[in-house]
Formats: C-alpha cells, structure tokens, sequence
C-alpha cells in the first residue's frame, strides 16, 4: 500500500486552513472527531478529580484535602463526568462518525445544526468550567444540584447550571438531527429491519434526548432565577416545595442514564456478532428492548425519592416500574450470550472489552435492583452502594461500551491496527481495576458508610484503601490502553477496509473513510450480521 | 457534493424541536398544577389581581399575529413575495405590541411591589407568593420566546429580501410560522391559567 494523500480519507486538508476546516466543517466525521477529542480530555480532567478524591478516602479526616475542597472535588468530578463526558460520549462522538456511514448518508441530516451543536457543547462546556474560578468558588453540592442547598450555597452553582443548559441544548439538536438523518436518509433497500443495532440504540437514545432533555433545562433555568431573582418556587416559605425540584430534576437525570448506557449496548450489539460470526440472535427483540427501555425508562424516575417523603403509593408504583425496566436490559444481556454460544468466537480486544461491558454491567445491573426495591433501598439509600451502582454501570457499561467502540472502529478511522495484546492486556487490568474500586463500595454501602461525607469511621478504612488501590490499578489501565492507541495511530500496521469483516456499510469504505462517504449511494441486500455474503477474507484484504 | 433540500426533513426536525419547547413548558405546567392543588383559595385571590382586559387584549393581538404568519406562509406559496414579506413585518409589528402591553402589565404590578423577593409580597399568603413565582417565570419564559420569535422572523424577512427563500424553497419561512405558532399556543394556555382561573 502506498502512502498516498488519498490513504488520510477526511483527515486529508480541505485547503481552508487548518483550524478552520475543523472548526467550522460541516462533514460529520470531523465533527465526530472533535466531539471525540474533547470528551476524551475532560475524561481525563473527569479520571484526575475521580483520583484525588478516591486518593482523599485513603484514610479519615484529612488526607491531602479540606473538606470544602472535597465537595468541590466531588462536585466537579461528577459535573464533567456526567454532562461533559458519559452523554455526550458515544452518540456525539462515535455516532456522528459512524450514523451517516452506517445508513449509506452522505452525511446528518442538518450538517450546520450539527456543527452548532459541537460549538454550543464547546461553549457550554466553557461556562461549566468558568464556574470553577470566578465567583464564590466551585460548586459544592454534587451533581444533583439540590434545592435547598444548592440555591443559598455561596458557591458559583448559577453558572455552572448555565453551562448544563446549554450542554443539553447541544445534545436536544444531537438527537433531533439523528432522529431525522435516521427517518430520512437511509439507503436504498436499508429497511428499518436492516438497520444495524448501533443505528437502533443511537435511535432509541435520540427520542430520550430530545423528549426527556428540555426538563433539564428548565431545571437549570429555575434553579437560576431562585438564585438571582429568590423566586421562591422551591422554597417552602415562599409556597414552593423542594421535593418539586427533586421530580423535575430526576424525570430528566432518570433518563438520562439510559442516554448513557443504550447507544453502548448498541456498540456491543453491533461488536458481538462480528466477532462471534454469527448472526445476533434475537434482532427484532434487541430493537425491541431498546425502544422499551426508552419508553419505560421515562417512568420510573422517582426511584431515586423513596425516602423524601412521597406517598407510599407512588413508591409502590415507581418500585414496580423500576423492576419493569430491568426486562428489557436483561433481554439484551441474554440475546448477546445467546449470540456467543455455538459462535466461531475470535477473542479480539473489541470483543474482551464487549465482555467485559456485560459482566460489568451487569453487576451494576443486578444491584439496580436492590435499589428499586422499595424495602432495600432505604437502608441503602444516599450510601457508597449507590455510588458502586451507578459506577458499575456507567464507568463498566459506558465506558466499556465506548472503549470496546474506540478498540472496534479504531483501524476504521485511522486505517491501522494498535497492539492487539496490549489491548487485551489493557481491558483485563481495567476488569479487575474496577472490581476492585467499585466493588468495596457495595460493601460500605451495605454496611452504612454514607456517599459524599468526608470524613469516615476508622471500621471502614479497609475497605476504603481496598478502593482507593483498585483506583490506581484503573488508572493503570487507562494509562495502557490509552497509550496503545495512541501508538497504533502513529505506527500501527496498516489494515486493510475491513479487518474485522463486518457486514455493515461503514466497512465498505477506505480506511479511514472519504470526505464524500460513498462515491455511489450503496444499495442494500441483506441484513446488518449476514456474513455469509462477504466475500472470503472480507473485502480488500 | 451538496445535499438536496429536503422538504420533509425539514418539517420533521421542526416539529421534534417544537416538542421539545412543549416540554420545557410541561416542566412549568407541572410545577402549576401541582401549586395549584395545594393552594386552590390563594390561586383564586392572586389571579383577581391580574389585569383580564389587558389579557384579553393580549391574546387577541397575538392570535391575529399567527394569523398573519399563516398569511405570509400562503403569499409566499402563491408566489406573492411582496406580499409575503408585508405580512411578516405585521406579524413582527403585532410581536412588539404584545410585549409592551406585557411590560405595561409587568411595570404596574411592580409599581405595587409585587415582584419576585420583594417585602411587599413576601408578608403575603403563601399561596399567593406561589402564583406569583409562576407568574413572572411562566410569562416571563413565554417573553423570551416572544423575543426569540421577532428575531426568527426577522431572519426570515431577511433570507427573502436575499432570494433565499423563494416560493419553491419556503420550508424556513414556513418553520418559522410553525415557531410562531407554538408562541402562541403557548399563550393560549397561559391565559386561563393565570387570568381567568377561579
């Protein structure tokens, strides 16, 4: 293969200079790869918060920090995290890439919405992180931000709730974008039956974005003018009521998750029969499943308010509701190893981290449950279980979704292959790493060491070390992984169009993919996992 | 290669944005209802308060507007840019009369210390605090919307005086009626809710 300035595909230059034809380019692929580099680096901004506070647990009373800096700490690891990293991460950044691809597109359908919804995710990342430095200092009252506290708290909580809303503006116009790029802009003969799960949860996902995301907003929205104006709408002697706070605030964050994790189980259902070469089993369920957890996952957000108060009834309801979602992703689970089993598996680095998504997830899964249980949950409520819940299955599920998604497009986007034993090497570490963070805080929780306190009784310092140790063995794994790929990039060995042999559309291009995606619109014949009709070897090997 | 306007898409993303500002009210309209459970007397005694002629007033002007917009959508189809491009600058015109009825209504309520945190309203019912919290933050969203709406159609006055929008190619202008619409279902809603609740 020669090193021709076809080979870079929609890195080549466009002539316009070079800030300028990233920065205002319209082709989703570049979009896709800003999107892609920003989330990466506040996932490491997000990675250092998370250490330092696990780093603060090592031992009671103070380790390296006061317990104001703490609370900002938490605050901002959580704040990044969540808005800046795990919901934006796969749609935004793998899902602008590869959607268009994926359908046979040319590109989204409003190119220029979508590279404003990068420069609104840019901005309003900007003001979330103006918060930290300017005014009373940062935020102190967790991700949540709730009422009461978060509206007579001196810290800058005004800005940083400015800078959500305009992050989940940016991500209303992702989802509005894909919903109509998905409805409109399919190829000839790419059936709604045809349409790689990726493209299914990425759907699925955009109807929750846009539904459930506008709640946010005004959320944020009146979180300011209590602040600035004291409207009076949450406080209980002005006639509001900050339980209120707690049901708006949660109609969206509850959803939210499912924002995070169902664009990942698309990844891994688009990983697992690639590498298991088989078909998946049970499509038209898996599609199923995903546009359920959508629907049902709207309904059950009050799960997180079993003890503020509300009505034995509505706990009952929420309960039931919550056990309701729990089918759908555990239909998932079991149509994937069903997949698996008889399969002519090829353990690739893509398919280890699949695996470890569903064995991570799932323990974050099952302990779902026991949060949903009305009974169970208040014992457990507000303790470091919960933060080894959402952990498990975010950090396990999520970001295992988007690493096992980094590791299977890779060579797509690049056109080389990193060190596969690396990366396996690297996905096994990150397993154990996070067993072992995560894990001790069920442990905790269960033995009633409360989430977000500084401070803790000397009877849970084993555990809490055992964490603060599975912390750095995490960030060992990163480290690896990170540094894998990025040497792949470099000097990895050139791959052909489609390494993996994937039956979907996007393996059909050059790697990495043209500017103008497809010289003739393609026509489809067959379904996403049909490999029989590959031709031997894939293409271009 | 340049895409090829699709009308259909265009009127899809619109009508999904247009949900999404439903929501954003439904959290509001939410917070409403349930205030206005708790508190149904002192919702009766602050809504008295409110000025129903100037309401009345309001949402007339606002109806017609739409109106025009409807109109300008149609001129715009039947090839009539002159037209088209009159009935947008009534539309704009009626937005503007709308909003400073509202800073009058808003100015005299002020006037008698009734506005958000102030010592005069704060040594009133709870209830009625609550009203009024509602008040100025539903009308207030429903201001900027307004707002918001003179600049969409302002831009669009604009794309057709550079032939951007052209009676074949009217899907922005009629978008952009569409958003104006919603301003004013909006408003539909919130007259009742305020003005003419018992």
């Amino acid at each position: 293969m020669t090193v021709a300035p076809a080979d870079k595909g929609f890195f080549a230059p466009t002539g316009k200079g070079f800030l300028r034809s990233w920065l205002f380019t319209h082709d989703h692929k570049r979009i896709g790869m800003l999107y892609l580099w920003c989330i990466l680096s506040f996932f490491g901004v997000g990675v250092v918060l998370g250490l330092l506070a696990r780093l603060e647990m090592l031992t009671p009373g103070a380790t390296i920090m006061g317990p104001q800096t703490y609370n900002a700490i938490f605050t901002l690891h959580g704040v990044t995290m969540v808005f800046l990293v795990v919901i934006p991460s796969i749609p935004a950044a793998f899902g602008n890439i590869f959607l268009p691809l994926q359908l046979g597109a040319e590109d989204v359908a409003f190119p220029r919405l979508n590279m404003f919804s990068w420069w609104l995710y840019i901005i309003g990342a900007a003001i979330a992180l103006t918060s930290l430095f300017t005014g009373g200092g940062a935020p102190d009252t967790g991700w949540t931000f709730y009422v009461p506290f978060s509206a007579v708290t001196t810290t800058n909580v005004s800005v940083a709730v400015l800078g959500v809303f305009i992050l989940g503006f940016s991500s209303i116009l992702t989802g509005l974008n894909f919903i109509v790029t998905i409805h409109r802009l399919r190829a000839p003969g790419l059936t709604w039956t045809r349409l790689p799960l990726f493209a299914w949860g990425l759907y699925a996902t955009a109807w929750i974005q846009v539904l459930a995301t506008p709640i946010l907003g005004i959320t944020a929205l009146l979180i300011v003018v209590e602040r600035v104006m004291g409207m009076g709408i949450f406080d209980p002697a002005k006639g509001g009521d900050p339980i209120l706070y707690q049901h708006l605030f949660w109609i969206y964050s509850h959803p939210a998750v499912y924002i995070m994790i169902v664009p990942a189980m698309g990844v891994i259902s688009d990983i697992i029969p690639v590498f298991a070469r088989k078909n998946i089993f049970g499509y038209k369920t898996i599609v199923g499943s995903s546009l359920a957890i959508a629907f049902a996952g709207s309904l059950v957000w009050a799960h997180h308010m079993f003890v503020s108060g509300m009505s034995d009834t509505a706990v009952m309801i929420f309960s039931f509701l919550t056990f309701v979602v729990a089918v759908p992703s555990a239909v998932k689970v079991f149509n994937w190893t069903s997949t698996l089993y008889k399969g002519a598996i090829r353990p690739e680095p893509p398919l280890i981290f699949a695996l470890g998504f569903i064995f991570l997830f799932s323990m974050g899964g099952i302990t779902g449950l026991v949060l949903g249980s009305a009974g169970t949950d208040m014992h457990v409520h507000d303790t470091y279980f919960v933060v080894g819940h959402f952990h498990y299955v975010i950090f396990g599920g999520t970001g295992f979704g988007m690493f096992a998604a980094m590791h299977y497009w890779f060579p797509k986007i690049t056109g080389r292959m990193y060190n596969k034993t690396i990366a396996t090497t690297s996905a096994i570490i990150l397993i154990i790493g996070m067993n072992g963070l995560y894990f001790p805080m069920y442990l905790l929780g269960l033995q009633g060491m409360p989430r977000r306190y500084y401070d803790y009784l000397p009877q849970f310092t084993n555990l809490q070390v055992a964490s603060t140790v599975g912390s750095w063995v995490t960030l060992i794994g990163l480290v690896l992984m990170f540094s894998n790929l990025a040497r792949g990039w470099k000097h990895g060995q050139k791959v052909g169009d489609n390494p993996w042999e994937a039956a979907t559309l996007e393996w059909t291009l050059p790697s990495p993919p043209p500017t103008n995606n497809f010289d003739q619109e393609p026509v489809v014949t067959h379904g996403p996992y049909d490999f029989k009709h590959l031709s031997p070897g894939g293409t271009d090997q | 290669m340049t895409l090829p306007k699709d009308y259909l898409g265009a009127k899809m993303g619109m009508w999904l944005f247009l949900f999404t500002e439903i929501l954003l009210f439904g959290g509001l309209f939410v917070l409403y209802s349930v205030t206005m459970q708790r508190y149904p007397v002192e919702f009766h005694t602050a809504s008295q308060m409110l000025d129903v002629t100037m309401g009345t007033l309001n949402t007339v002007v606002l109806i017609t507007s739409s109106l025009f917009a409807a109109l300008a959508v149609i001129a715009l189809q039947r090839g009539d840019i002159r037209r088209s491009k009159i009935f947008i600058l009534l539309t704009i015109l009626l937005a503007g009369v709308f909003l400073a009825d509202k800073y009058m209504e808003w100015g005299a309520k002020i006037h008698h210390g009734i506005y958000p945190n102030s010592p005069h309203l704060t040594d009133w019912p709870e209830g009625q605090q609550a009203f009024f919290a509602l008040y100025y933050t539903m009308t207030g969203l429903h201001g900027i919307h307004v707002v918001l709406g003179m600049g969409l159609l302002g831009w669009v006055y604009w794309l057709i005086s550079k032939g951007k929008i052209t009676p074949e190619q009217h899907v922005t202008l009629e978008n952009a009626g569409l958003y104006w619409h919603l301003v004013d279902l909006i408003w539909i809603y919130l007259f009742p809710l305020f003005y003419l609740i018992t």
